[in-house]
């Protein structure tokens, strides 16, 4: 008999989701779907005439493994009010984060909503926010009415926690485009009205000189207080906590410029340098500007609020009752239906748990619980309906405590010293030491002229092309390392890369893919032998099971008597009369020692032993070059799973006592804290909750995801997980954008030198400073830009 | 030449009148989404139903 493997059956893609249909149930109209999920929301289209969503994107739908999801909590006024941006007596108005928002599709159908019920009046769509706003008359629809429509169509919007908080602590966005609009505006102005002096005035046409001397000082007003504000109170607020930053000689050459043009204007003693100061301050923000990179499909700062309900339902005297998560107390009894997240640790009182930890852990196969055991808050429940007692406060909970840490709570800022700032303590002292010393070798001789080379020298040092090369070089890398699937968070995270030399990962989800197992069938089965299995693990929800079905393919299905599912062990069934078991070597033998190299399923039919199906966990491709890093990283190896997987990794790691297994969340952070101590830099690699501490903790934390879209907890950078192979290069490329960083300081202290051999005799004329200046910055521009995409073409980032 | 006073007069008073548009502008929200607009564009107002739904039957 030879080994059936999978027939060559036409896949047919559901209409909706564009998944592949395992079977031909579902029916409508002539086009298959894959689930009962998305034939509804395809039944639900048609009758509103609104199928043209299908022709602007093939599959433009979302894939539907829930049908049973309940909103009441929707129904509580406190959480209503919390969720609404507006409301009055008739109105209502909501923001609401839709992770489905991804094509054309999507967008004219939700713009479309008020078609479903007419008490939308209309939606709108931030398609790079993927969020959609939303008013509606909630004496015609509530807002549970308005979600349940979202879900019933395919979109169901994101409610956490987390939202309700952001939007209370949403700080005031800066108003910087205004403030460049300003300032951009004067410069212009400035620069127009300067030329006649550039080129000479004739003596009859010195009345006009006054006049534009006059119209400039004006022009210097709105750039000096409003525009330039911000260098002056960072400056400030700087010198008071003794540290001087690139702000204060910034600061210094916009007062001293300020002050010199009023007063040449003033007493019609000269131009003074309206156009310098305009484009000076117009530049300095443009960098600021362009150092502002914002992901809005990606947010960094997520922890378990992000991911865990607004609500749980409770039961009270057998009545079921949504309450807020954080009215929660120890003692209530909750319901936990399928697919919901247990918010808080909670002992199991009825019903069969088999939980997903996957958010927790990475490791996507659902444990088995039973009764009495306790729950750690963060898991999904994956089968029927439990119930469940909390025996802690949702903060206080195994996993959520973690944020209780001092690692969560110290302030963060602090953590990153950029060569920018290291570098402008020194400049400054030099700077200011330079300009004293121009006064005085000139004040005894010639007062007026002392004041003149002290200012000069102080105008011309204005270290602006300084302050400009950090913010280019980091804002060209970052374009980068997105283009990388490599998301930062800002651009100190370049820097903070290339210090690294320690590199700690993760196991389960961060050197594993999330759920490529390889399926490998270890027996020989008959047609008929493969049918039975197919039939008995059909019924069966459990990842395992779905992975023997597809790997048979599509099957003839027979009839199921008997059928038990033992949570954690596996299946036992009376299959077309014939007794199967299907699961762990307990299941079938009794006692049995579990191989340690990976999970096995083993087979058997009518008592008769077949063989297993052996999975085995796949490591992400580009393992060996991360291996390679070393000797010049260190690399750890840091997992809450058991070591069953150590000889398979020693090839990775090299020496045992790299990989440290069974750790709590609690031991990764500390794990990583006794790293730093020694002196270390250490890059933290991890995707799941349990990672969070030891990112948090580390110089620089990394969330690898296979969805940029999906849950990653708080991190500092992003990394997809189709770029893990990259990985190398991109700590090679960042140590050459500090590279770039370096150069274009000397490029800028050159100019800088240049311009105090003219400033120090004391006659610095306003065209030099005029010229100068722009000179410098599109230099430092150009080159930053230039070597950094240079380096990456090098690299074969680009 | 004096006509000057008044052509710089006229000039920086138009200048204002679109930093004052662009404030706005920045005010009212318009430049908050610069992207959706674009794909919005392309989409059709009214789909006339039945022939989209023949479309796929031929």
């Amino acid at each position: 008999m030879k080994m059936t493997g999978p027939k060559p059956a036409v896949k047919i893609n559901c209409y909706h989701c564009g998944d592949i249909c395992e079977t031909n149930l579902y029916l409508a109209d002539n086009k298959q779907f894959c689930c009962q999920g998305c034939q509804n929301v395809y039944q639900i289209l048609s009758v509103s005439g609104l199928c043209s969503y299908y022709q602007y994107n093939d599959h433009p739908g979302a894939t539907r493994g829930k049908l049973d999801k309940r909103f009441e909590y929707l129904e509580e006024p406190s959480i209503v009010d919390e969720l609404l941006d507006f409301h009055d007596d008739r109105i209502s108005i909501i923001t609401l984060y839709i992770p489905h928002i991804h094509c054309s599709s999507c967008l004219w159908l939700l713009e479309q909503l008020n078609r479903f019920d007419p008490g939308v009046h209309y939606a709108r769509v931030d398609f790079l926010k993927k969020q959609l706003v939303v008013r509606f008359d909630h004496q015609k629809i509530s807002l549970r009415g308005v979600v349940e429509l979202l879900f019933n169509i395919g979109y169901e919007p994101l409610i956490s926690l987390q939202d309700i908080i952001k939007k209370q602590q949403k700080a005031e966005k800066g108003n910087l485009v205004q403030r460049i609009a300003v300032a951009g505006f004067c410069f212009g102005n400035v620069m127009l009205l300067s030329f006649p002096e550039y080129l000479g005035l004739s003596v009859f046409e010195q009345t006009f000189r006054h006049f534009f001397g006059y119209i400039n000082l004006a022009f210097t007003l709105p750039v000096v207080f409003f525009s330039g504000r911000e260098y002056f109170t960072s400056a400030w607020n700087n010198l008071r906590k003794k540290v001087l930053n690139i702000d204060f000689p910034l600061a210094l050459g916009i007062a001293v410029l300020f002050i010199r043009t009023a007063a040449e204007v003033l007493t019609q003693t000269g131009a003074g340098f309206a156009d310098t100061l305009c484009g000076l301050v117009f530049f300095l923000l443009v960098g600021k500007f362009v150092q502002q990179k914002t992901y809005h499909h990606i947010s960094f700062e997520r922890d378990y609020r992000s991911f865990f309900p607004v609500a749980v339902q409770t039961l009270e005297n057998g009545v079921e009752k949504p309450l807020p998560l954080s009215e929660l107390r120890p003692g209530h009894r909750i319901l936990i239906r399928h697919n919901e997240i247990i918010p808080a640790d909670a002992i199991l009182l009825k019903g069969q748990a088999l939980i997903d930890f996957s958010f927790v852990t990475g490791e996507s196969v659902p444990v088995g619980k039973t009764l009495g055991e306790i729950i750690y808050a963060g898991g999904r429940q994956t089968s029927e309906s439990v119930e469940l007692e909390v025996i802690k406060p949702v903060s206080q909970s195994y996993l959520t405590q973690l944020w209780n840490n001092e690692a969560f709570t110290r302030k963060q800022d602090n953590r990153m010293r950029t060569f920018n700032e290291t570098v402008s303590k020194y400049f400054t002292v030099v700077l200011v030491v330079i300009a004293l010393s121009a006064l005085l070798a000139w004040v005894f001789t010639d007062l007026r002229r002392g004041i003149d080379a002290f200012t000069a020298v102080l105008i011309v040092a204005c270290p602006c092309a300084l302050a400009l090369s950090t913010p280019f070089t980091m804002s060209a890398a970052l374009s980068i390392f997105d283009r990388n699937l490599f998301y930062l968070k800002n651009t100190a995270v370049v820097e903070e890369l290339a210090k690294i030399d320690t590199i700690v990962l993760d196991k389960t989800g961060t050197i594993t893919t999330g759920n490529g197992r390889n399926a490998e069938l270890q027996s020989q089965l008959s047609e008929e032998q493969v049918r039975l299995i197919y039939s008995a693990c059909a019924n069966s929800m459990h990842p395992l099971s779905r992975m023997i079905c597809r790997y048979f393919g599509e099957q003839e299905r027979l009839p199921v008597n008997d059928y038990t599912e033992a949570p954690g062990q596996g299946i036992t069934a009376r299959v077309n009369g014939r007794e199967l078991r299907i699961g762990s070597g307990k299941l079938l033998f009794g006692n049995y020692h579990e191989a340690a190299d990976m999970t096995r399923v083993q087979l058997m039919i009518d008592g008769q032993y077949l063989g297993y199906f052996g999975f085995k966990h796949e490591y992400r491709q580009g393992m060996d070059q991360v291996s390679a890093l070393e000797p010049a990283y260190q690399l750890f190896l840091l997992s809450g799973d058991q070591d069953q997987e150590r000889s398979e990794l020693l090839r990775f790691f090299r020496d045992s006592n790299r990989m440290l297994f069974g750790q709590s969340p609690q031991q990764k952070l500390n794990f990583i804290a006794s790293v730093q101590q020694l002196g270390k830099k250490v890059m933290m690699l991890g995707d799941g909750l349990n990672d969070s501490g030891a990112l948090r903790q580390s110089d620089l934390g990394v969330a690898v995801t296979d969805n940029v879209n999906n849950f990653s907890p708080g991190s500092d950078a992003i990394l997809d997980g189709r770029s893990f192979d990259k990985l190398p290069t991109f700590l090679r490329f960042s140590k050459d954008t500090v590279v770039i960083i370096h150069l274009s300081f000397l490029i800028s202290l050159t100019y800088n030198i240049i311009g105090l051999t003219y400033a120090v005799t004391g006659k610095l004329s306003p065209l030099i400073a005029a010229v100068l200046m722009p000179l410098s910055t599109a230099t430092i521009i150009s080159f930053t830009t230039l070597a950094t995409h240079f380096t990456a073409k090098r690299r074969k980032l680009l | 030449m004096s006509i000057i006073y008044f052509l710089i007069g006229c000039s920086v008073l138009l200048a204002l009148l679109f930093l004052g548009a662009f404030f706005w502008a920045q005010r009212t929200g318009q430049n908050d989404d610069l992207y959706t607009p674009s794909m919005r564009v392309l989409l059709e107002d009214e789909q006339p139903e039945e022939k989209e739904s023949d479309r796929n039957h031929f």
